[in-house]
């Protein structure tokens, strides 16, 4: 069985994610069975029943490849993200919200008094007149009852550890998974810690298929619904905002394609930290108004700008969350 | 102890600059907590510039530029000028006070105007208080 020895082992966990990730390494469809040939799955949540306690059994370095999507939104994800550091080798950043806080970094715009009041009081379904909240430890006659602690903030994976590699993506593509992966099972060389992989260097606005002039000027800032798209033309050229300008490639234009504007899961192009004001700059400069009151009307048109350009990567922006 | 802000200026190279030039050869006396950086034109100053500074400590960010049909570059100042409205209303956002970042047209012979300018800021600066970003930049668990 010398060919089984040569298997890698490989994790798979979900942080605050949406489930999407996970779906998204099943989606390799019947390849799946090519992945179990070359990889034995270790740990992986949504489809085995490995226990937190078979991991920390684990010897450190066992695990040679974990994928770990989501945030980093509680205790539980914070200890996961340092135990799985510990017992792998290569440690992926997967997903837009292990690589840049992704959806659940929106949550950045509140602090966790507001989430809490809000959830656990202000719902308009919930009835909560003695105000109960969750607490961490809990003692019954049995003993103690434990719940992860709820952070005040959502942070990336790589605010807590070391990253070997970030994939982009809500979800990535399962084909930029399958590059990756072959590329480990094979031992092909990975470049250096740190780096993107699965995706490309160029913005989307390089490779879109949609046809674009050079004057691009916008005078009014439309909601998809407001125009009849004529699944041709530039998304910004026709007043729809579509985050191609400050975005990687690599997602084969899955919303382009689906006559949607991109939204910027993929994150930033390599020459630029911050999606969001990169945005902006691209934005402010097809606004075709010289006046500051002209200009502000059409700025009234987006009306959330900052949950907009910064839609999946709050918590590694510069302000990564709002000021109390 | 007194509050001393730190302000980042980003000043055009064709008029602000020279403008500031000009306060400093017609020795005018301004307040010194201005940091200038030169760029070459208005339109070169993206939002990131201006975040990064608030994340590296300013307390306040001054924008100058060719007054409006001056641009060296035709254009420069009104991209700047549109960045400027949407980043304003994205700080705003973000809990920081809209009139920390400020926006004026200095041309090359408003040496005077530019020390004004400076004396001006610092004091609304002054006023506002520090900048709470950098502590803000701690992860709060």
């Amino acid at each position: 069985m010398a060919e089984e020895k040569q298997k890698i082992k490989m994790a798979v966990y979900w942080g605050a994610a949406c489930g999407g990730c996970c779906v998204s390494v099943l989606d390799v469809h019947e390849a799946l069975f090519d992945v179990i040939a070359a990889a034995d799955l270790v740990f992986w949540p949504i489809a085995l029943d490995t226990k937190y306690q078979d991991v920390e059994d684990m010897p450190d370095g066992f695990i040679d490849l974990t994928l770990y999507n989501g945030a980093v939104r509680n205790s539980e994800n914070e200890h996961i993200a340092k135990l799985l550091r510990q017992k792998s080798k290569i440690l992926v950043a997967y997903g837009s919200c292990s690589h840049m806080g992704g959806i659940p970094g929106l949550a950045n715009f509140s602090t966790k008094e507001e989430i809490f009041d809000r959830v656990y009081h202000d719902t308009e379904s919930t009835v909560n007149t003695d105000r109960i909240l969750p607490q961490t430890e809990f003692e019954v006659e049995e003993g103690i009852l434990s719940l992860p602690e709820f952070y005040n903030d959502v942070r990336t994976l790589a605010d807590v550890v070391d990253v070997d590699y970030f994939m982009p993506g809500c979800p990535p593509q399962t084909a930029r998974l399958v590059e990756v992966f072959t590329a480990i099972v094979t031992g092909a060389e990975l470049p250096p810690p740190g780096s993107v992989i699965g995706a490309g260097n160029k913005a989307q606005c390089d490779e879109c298929s949609r046809k674009k002039t050079e004057n691009k000027g916008v005078k009014k800032f439309n909601r998809p619904w407001e125009v009849v798209d004529d699944g041709e033309t530039c998304f910004l050229e026709q007043g729809i905002l579509c985050m191609g300008p400050a975005t990687r490639t690599g997602c084969d234009f899955r919303c382009i394609q689906g006559n949607a504007p991109c939204k910027g899961c993929y994150g930033p192009t390599p020459d630029s930290t911050d999606p969001g004001a990169k945005m902006m700059s691209a934005i402010a400069s097809v606004i075709d108004e010289k006046e500051p009151e002209a200009i502000d009307k059409v700025l009234d048109d987006l009306v959330d700008p900052a949950g907009y350009f910064y839609r999946y990567s709050l918590p590694s922006s510069y302000i990564r969350r709002k000021m109390s | 102890m007194e509050f001393n802000p730190k302000i980042m200026a980003f000043l055009c190279k064709w008029c602000s600059y020279t403008g500031a030039d000009l306060a400093g050869t017609s020795r005018m006396e301004y307040k010194p907590n201005v940091h200038a950086i030169r760029v070459m034109c208005s339109g070169r100053i993206e939002p990131t510039f201006v975040l990064k500074a608030f994340r590296q400590g300013a307390d306040g960010v001054l924008i100058c530029g060719c007054h409006p049909g001056d641009c060296h570059y035709q254009e420069g100042n009104y991209k700047c000028l549109r960045r400027f409205h949407l980043l304003k209303r994205y700080v705003k956002q973000m809990g920081i006070e809209p009139e920390r970042i400020k926006l004026e047209w200095i041309s090359a012979s408003e040496g005077k105007q530019y020390a004004e300018l400076i004396n001006s800021f610092t004091q609304t600066i002054t006023e506002l208080g520090p900048c709470h970003i950098k502590e803000t930049m701690e992860v709060l668990t």
